[in-house]
């Protein structure tokens, strides 16, 4: 483990990545203490320009502060970039694990059923979902996870292919093991570095559908989001520019500061293909 | 000397310049926007905006309206309405064809009030109820005879409301299906000529058409933008040269009105005299209790609403009625300027018990007709949790709004009506007990119920003399304003920005919906 953080420490965009992504949730988690009111709350005079006395960001056409729903719609966009990961991750795993080690008819039915989601252009899967279970927070985890667990699936799979023909699979079995035992501590722990770097940089993909969705008025509007802040501004992006611009950068931090993260992992989990890729 | 003859030659041509400014031109194209795209521009089966819009310049109605709503002649030459207001006799033009060469008769129009309007259209069905007989005594005379009278009687007969339809097409026919309504063919003084579906209806210069040198304009562009920004882009490019309210949001109308030559106006909405209003189904508590409707109403500052999300465009509404509509009077409202303490006092008298400083936990919908509604519901949601109501946004496609509004499925949703120029038409329709459900989205879908306001209205429908229906709807106004069956939010104004090249384009009551016969272009 301690091999581990020192390569981790060793990858510069690895690092960058880790310390914006640790800023970002440190403000998620303080947004009540930075922001105690309520994001929606009118709290000056509208369209205040960005580092008014009081408005870091300005204010929005009701007069709400920007930098309020900036530090709180970081806790939305983290909260559902990290909860649709972990249930397409789930999904993905079990998905691909089952196709992988059993292979033939299984692996035939699983991966039709893969390719079908793999076929509709994901984005547009997510809208229907969420306009058919009306906009709620569930309604677009669920939809995010729903439309990203195929990759993951897929690549679990073909860990499991390479992996099941290993000596200390076949050991396993000879030594008695269940299949349940061989799949989940023997195969599984041996299959995970790639799915940790995909993992990173899937959170990234669903903060993104997520202010897609919102953009768009597919959010749920109980909660301020990036998204909806950008879709909220872009009838006033003549007059105030600020209010799609600032969450837009924010979005763009946010993935970039994944995307490096799921960079620096990837240099240290999988060494040869990270240097094959950078020769 | 030298000074005179030149002060008399730009007297000379100052006259010329006024003069021309004065005398119609002919000739030219203007192109509009049309939003979003219409299903069809056969306006006898479909009254949606963008639908009138287009439609209403190729069909026709019996009379239009001045702004002060005094009835003007279009297809009807003159009218007479005998003393008891019971027998209504339009005389008809002379001369008058459809676009396919057929003359206008008395049938078309008996055929069209008596069979296809009632089945097309809702309101004017009901209007037609109080009809006892459609008679034609001659080619160019229709009779309407009536039950009762009915002071409302006259707005049936616009191009909306009362589309004269071809009989000799229509007869015997599914109007829905008539494979006409691809084609339509009317009395306007435009014909219909092209639709590019996602990019325009042509409509051209109907050469036959009834009233003589008119229509001035050679065609006319409807364009079809699907995005706000576009269409104000198109506009400042020069594609367009008229924007109707909605088109842009207002926050953008004030830019583009600074612009050179071009105008600003809210006129011609005297006809549809559009309130914005929010509804609170009294079906449900808290809502029930009137106290706390009055608190809602009172925690609105609705002047901010207008300015902060409205573009400064519209004016407070306490009370059922406009500032447009007759019978008006501020006198008998209630005054709901924006007071957070009354509010707060309020819910504190209505009984209704909080716990944790919360009273109630409702869902709001807004209207889902772009951003400047959402922006209004989130301002009212955040007003309603000062004073303790905590809301839930429900956000649904316009189908599904209308259909969760008329269905009562909804505790409070935002919304507007019109007011169709007479209290008879348009503002009894949001209050009467016996017009809630399935009614449309105007209806009394906040189920209030008042036999004393029913009573109200219906004598006011009855009435006849202007100052005896005063009364009435002062009285209706004064026990609505304090009930707060529905919270007014405000008195809508759409601005209309155009080129200040284009003369006459509003002169009536219904504004853009009418036939565009005058309009002019100088040149």
């Amino acid at each position: 483990m301690s091999d581990f953080a020192r390569r981790f420490l060793g990858s510069r965009s690895g690092m960058i990545g880790l310390v914006l992504l640790v800023l970002l949730v440190l403000m998620a988690l303080s947004a009540d203490l930075l922001y105690p009111q309520d994001p929606w709350r009118m709290a000056g005079r509208p369209n205040l320009p960005p580092f008014t006395e009081g408005f870091l960001f300005g204010t929005d056409q009701l007069g709400r502060d920007v930098a309020a729903g900036i530090v709180h719609g970081a806790r939305m966009s983290l909260m559902i970039g990290f909860a649709s990961s972990v249930a397409a991750i789930g999904v993905g795993v079990v998905v691909g694990a089952v196709a992988g080690y059993f292979s033939g008819w299984v692996d035939d039915v699983l991966m039709r059923l893969t390719e079908f989601f793999q076929t509709i252009p994901s984005f547009m899967l997510a809208i229907v979902l969420v306009a058919i279970f009306s906009p709620s927070l569930e309604s677009i985890v669920t939809a995010i996870a729903v439309v990203s667990w195929p990759p993951i699936a897929r690549l679990v799979r073909a860990e499991f292919l390479s992996l099941r023909q290993r000596d200390f699979v076949k050991a396993a079995r000879v030594g008695g093991h269940s299949r349940t035992n061989i799949i989940v501590s023997q195969i599984l722990p041996n299959a995970l570095s790639p799915v940790i770097v995909m993992a990173s940089l899937m959170v990234a993909t669903a903060i993104l559908i997520e202010s897609g969705l919102s953009f768009l008025g597919l959010g749920d509007r109980n909660f301020i989001t990036w998204g909806f802040m950008i879709g909220a501004g872009r009838t006033m992006i003549r007059h105030a520019w600020w209010l799609s611009a600032i969450p837009g950068l924010a979005i763009f931090v946010t993935v970039l500061a994944l995307n490096l993260f799921g960079q620096g992992l990837s240099d240290v989990l999988n060494p040869r293909l990270s240097r094959s890729t950078r020769t | 000397m030298k000074r005179l003859l030149s002060a008399a030659i730009l007297s000379v041509a100052t006259a010329i310049a006024a003069q021309a400014q004065d005398d119609p031109q002919t000739g030219g194209t203007l192109n509009l926007v049309v939003q979003p795209e219409p299903p069809t521009v056969m306006l006898g089966i479909n009254r949606l905006g963008p639908v009138s819009y287009v439609g209403s310049k190729i069909y026709e109605g019996l009379v239009t309206f001045a702004p002060d709503m005094t009835p003007l002649p279009k297809l009807a030459k003159s009218w007479d309405i005998s003393d008891d207001g019971l027998t209504y006799t339009f005389h008809l033009q002379e001369g008058v064809k459809w676009h396919d060469g057929e003359p206008f008769t008395s049938a078309d129009v008996v055929y069209s009030f008596g069979e296809y309007l009632p089945e097309a259209f809702s309101r004017t069905r009901g209007v037609m109820d109080r009809v006892e007989e459609i008679s034609a005594p001659d080619d160019r005379t229709v009779v309407f005879k009536l039950k009762e009278p009915y002071a409302a009687f006259m707005i049936i007969f616009d191009s909306t409301g009362g589309t004269i339809v071809p009989k000799h097409i229509y007869e015997g026919t599914d109007i829905f299906k008539n494979p006409a309504n691809e084609t339509p063919i009317g009395t306007g003084p435009f014909k219909f000529d092209e639709w590019s579906k996602g990019r325009y209806i042509h409509l051209v210069r109907n050469d036959e058409y009834w009233q003589d040198g008119r229509p001035y304009l050679d065609e006319l562009y409807f364009h079809i933008i699907p995005d706000a920004n576009s269409r104000a882009i198109a506009f400042e490019q020069g594609q367009v040269d008229v924007l109707r309210g909605g088109d842009v949001e207002n926050i953008e109308v004030n830019r583009l009105g600074d612009m050179e030559g071009v105008d600003v106006t809210t006129d011609g909405w005297e006809f549809y005299d559009p309130l914005a209003i929010i509804n609170v189904n009294t079906r449900h508590e808290p809502l029930d209790n009137p106290k706390v409707r009055q608190a809602i109403s009172y925690a609105l500052d609705r002047e901010f609403m207008i300015d902060a999300v409205f573009g400064g465009f519209g004016k407070p509404a306490y009370g059922p009625m406009t500032e447009r509509t007759p019978y008006y009077d501020p006198e008998v409202l209630t005054d709901y300027s924006f007071d957070m303490e009354k509010a707060k006092a309020l819910m504190e008298e209505s009984g209704v018990e909080a716990e944790g400083g919360v009273y109630a936990t409702l869902d709001l919908m807004p209207l889902p007709y772009g951003e400047t509604w959402q922006r209004h519901g989130e301002y009212i949601r955040q007003q309603l949790k000062e004073i303790g109501i905590e809301t839930n946004v429900v956000s649904v496609d316009v189908a599904g709004w209308v259909e969760r509004t008329t269905t009562g499925k909804f505790d409070i949703t935002t919304n507007f009506t019109y007011l169709l120029g007479d209290p008879a038409m348009g503002v009894g329709q949001t209050y009467r007990s016996n017009n809630q459900l399935n009614r449309g989205t105007a209806a009394n879908v906040d189920g209030y119920e008042n036999p004393k306001v029913d009573d109200l209205f219906a004598e006011g429908a009855r009435t006849l003399d202007p100052g005896k229906r005063q009364e009435i709807y002062s009285e209706a106004q004064k026990i609505i304003s304090a009930d707060a069956p529905v919270i007014w939010s405000h008195q809508m104004e759409y601005p209309t920005v155009y080129r200040s090249k284009i003369h006459d384009l509003i002169t009536t009551a219904p504004g853009l919906n009418e036939g565009f016969a005058d309009v002019w272009i100088e040149q």
